[in-house]
């Protein structure tokens, strides 16, 4: 064979594979919308899941992913971001920093369920939360950690150096000039990190199964009182997310339209997911042309 | 305090206080800015000390929990690595050989590693090499809103398309090892195909403008001058995938059947160390010999993840060096 044409033949079947790869996404996304879609309605978005019967709605499971988020962004990204200061600004190298740079990395790559089952240890029965928004939001801090350290870490490592610079030679403080001046020019790219890592916290289900629980005791969504039982806001109440239920209930439930929520919850998050990501890009870009002075 | 009690003792010389009261707080104010410079570095320091703190714990609680099956309740370490019964509920003696998730964690994460590499490969190639600019106009999206669908997601999708399929072609129920494998492989796709383009990109330009000059095609020049200069991270790239594939739990659990027999072929239902983690660990009582296997498997599974990460390290530094 000429090499002319194992090169037509090699080009071709490279050109397939990126094809191939395109068109899952394009079926995964048109199957998942157009089976779930049409399932989703305001009712189904705003009724309570039943256990038994059909025509039960995702309002708990959705409420509770959102706000199993809130709370794990709340404790993540003050530690995540100064983590990442930490290694951008003040580790010097030596055997400290590439260790924490080895932790950070062991962090990323572990097994969600190896978090989940951490999280069941020490949060779940050893501080004695039970399965609880607290605990499921305490394990994913865990599992996204080292996302936002790394954001933060190349957020501040793209500054220019005359910006720290100016500020030094002002005569601020190292810290100061951290606070105010290199972190809010960082912090445009380090929010559109957040966001995408938000997706991915908001999909996480293995290490939420046994830290936050498969139930929802019935919530009343009329009582905000953050420490009643059965008041949404609690935190040390059980909390199963969307993707956990959808999970449940193709593992476990015995209600007859079991594919009709599982469908219809998975468009619900995979919208989620696409609306964090398209929103993180459209971020990036309104900043990149901002900076670039287009 | 002093201050107050001078002032409170004199009011005569007041106007002299205050003024020496302002002087007073300025230093205080300096005094505050420097205990805040503190403060930060505190903070930051002790948030970088949180990450070796959090490893460490998770090793730490992880093993602890985890030798229990063997300190406590003497389970032989040998027969629970290469047992191949698994019937924890069996009244009378009860066996806890764990092989059968170990060989399907095993067979899940390569078969996965098999089919995902080629596409990821070749997506890769296309990205870097074929089309740059529908690579960075098209594929990179494609790519990375792929790595953000869920893994549940994925599982359903195998679910009602995969084991479907497979009922009606291969027989049985349809829930298999191959399933299993295929979900699992198209969800570390993407994966793989970004890390690998990178390393694509990574190789100098230099090298196919030589190849090009002494006449070479432009799959020749991919074959023979990128892919062996870029090499080792391509590797790396399938390793991170491999990982991936091999800490999987929820996706594969809904696909893989669920059987603790060892399977005979892929075509037969198994399971892996996360799938009967997943499923098992509801059931049973804390403290129950069960319930230590399966932390043990747990730990297991911690330390594969390791025996991952140390892999990836040796494969970065060898290109570094």
């Amino acid at each position: 064979m000429s090499s002319k044409v194992t090169n037509r033949i090699a080009l071709s079947v490279i050109i397939l594979c990126a094809a191939v790869m395109a068109g899952i996404l394009v079926s995964l996304l048109s199957y998942i919308l157009f089976k779930g879609v049409t399932n989703i309605s305001w009712q189904f978005l705003t009724t309570s899941a039943s256990p038994f019967l059909a025509g039960g709605g995702i309002k708990d499971q959705l409420w509770n992913s959102f706000y199993v988020l809130i709370i794990t962004m709340i404790l993540t990204i003050p530690i995540g971001v100064s983590g990442g200061i930490y290694l951008a600004e003040y580790a010097k190298p030596g055997r400290l920093t590439s260790f924490i740079r080895t932790c950070v990395e062991v962090l990323a790559s572990l097994p969600s369920i190896v978090v989940g089952m951490f999280g069941m240890l020490i949060f779940v029965n050893y501080f004695g939360f039970r399965f609880s928004v607290i605990s499921g939001a305490l394990a994913l801090t865990v599992f996204n950690l080292p996302v936002i350290v790394r954001v933060t870490e190349d957020g501040f490592r793209a500054l220019s150096l005359h910006q720290k610079e100016g500020g030094l030679a002002l005569g601020l403080t190292h810290w100061h000039t951290i606070k105010t001046i290199l972190l809010p020019a960082a912090f445009p790219s380090i929010l559109t990190g957040i966001i995408l890592s938000a997706g991915r916290v908001f999909g996480e289900s293995a290490a939420l199964l046994f830290t936050a629980g498969l139930s929802t005791p019935d919530l009343n969504f009329s009582n905000w009182n953050p420490i009643s039982p059965n008041s949404p806001l609690n935190l040390f109440r059980s909390a199963e997310t969307l993707s956990v239920h959808i999970w449940a209930v193709n593992t476990g439930g015995i209600m007859p339209d079991v594919s009709r929520i599982a469908n219809g919850s998975a468009a619900v998050l995979v919208v989620c997911v696409l609306l964090f990501n398209l929103f993180a890009r459209a971020l990036g870009k309104m900043i990149n042309q901002k900076f670039s002075g287009k | 305090m002093k201050i107050s009690k001078i002032a409170t003792a004199d009011p005569a010389s007041r106007l002299d206080n205050n003024a020496k009261l302002i002087n007073e707080k300025g230093l205080l104010w300096r005094l505050t800015d420097r205990a805040s410079e503190t403060r930060g570095k505190m903070f930051i320091y002790s948030s970088a000390l949180l990450m070796i703190v959090a490893v460490i714990a998770i090793t730490l609680f992880l093993m602890i929990q985890g030798l229990r099956a063997f300190v406590v309740d003497h389970l032989n370490f040998w027969t629970f690595i290469t047992g191949t019964q698994w019937y924890p509920d069996r009244t009378v003696n009860p066996s806890y050989g764990a092989f059968p998730f170990i060989f399907g964690s095993m067979a899940v994460t390569f078969l996965a590693a098999l089919i995902a590499t080629p596409i990821a490969i070749g997506t890769a190639i296309f990205m870097a090499e074929l089309a740059k600019k529908w690579g960075t106009k098209v594929m990179q999206p494609v790519i990375e809103i792929l790595v953000g669908i869920p893994s549940v997601v994925y599982g359903l999708i195998g679910l009602s398309i995969i084991v479907p399929f497979m009922r009606q072609h291969f027989g049985g129920s349809g829930f298999n090892l191959l399933a299993g494998a295929i979900v699992v492989g198209i969800m570390i796709l993407p994966t793989v195909a970004s890390i690998a383009a990178d390393s694509i990109r990574a190789v100098p330009d230099s090298l196919r403008q030589a190849s090009y000059a002494i006449g070479a095609t432009k799959w020749q020049t991919i074959w023979r001058v990128v892919i062996p200069a870029a090499g080792s991270s391509l590797v790396t790239a399938i390793v991170l995938g491999m990982s991936r594939a091999f800490g999987e739990a929820l996706a594969v659990q809904m696909v893989i059947g669920n059987v603790t027999k060892l399977p005979g072929s892929i075509f037969d239902p198994s399971a892996t160390l996360t799938t009967i983690i997943t499923l098992s660990m509801g059931h049973s009582t804390m403290g129950s010999v069960l319930n230590d296997a399966l932390w043990s498997l747990g730990f297991l599974l911690l330390l594969i993840s390791y025996v991952f990460i140390v892999i990836i390290r040796f494969l970065s530094r060898r290109r570094n060096a």
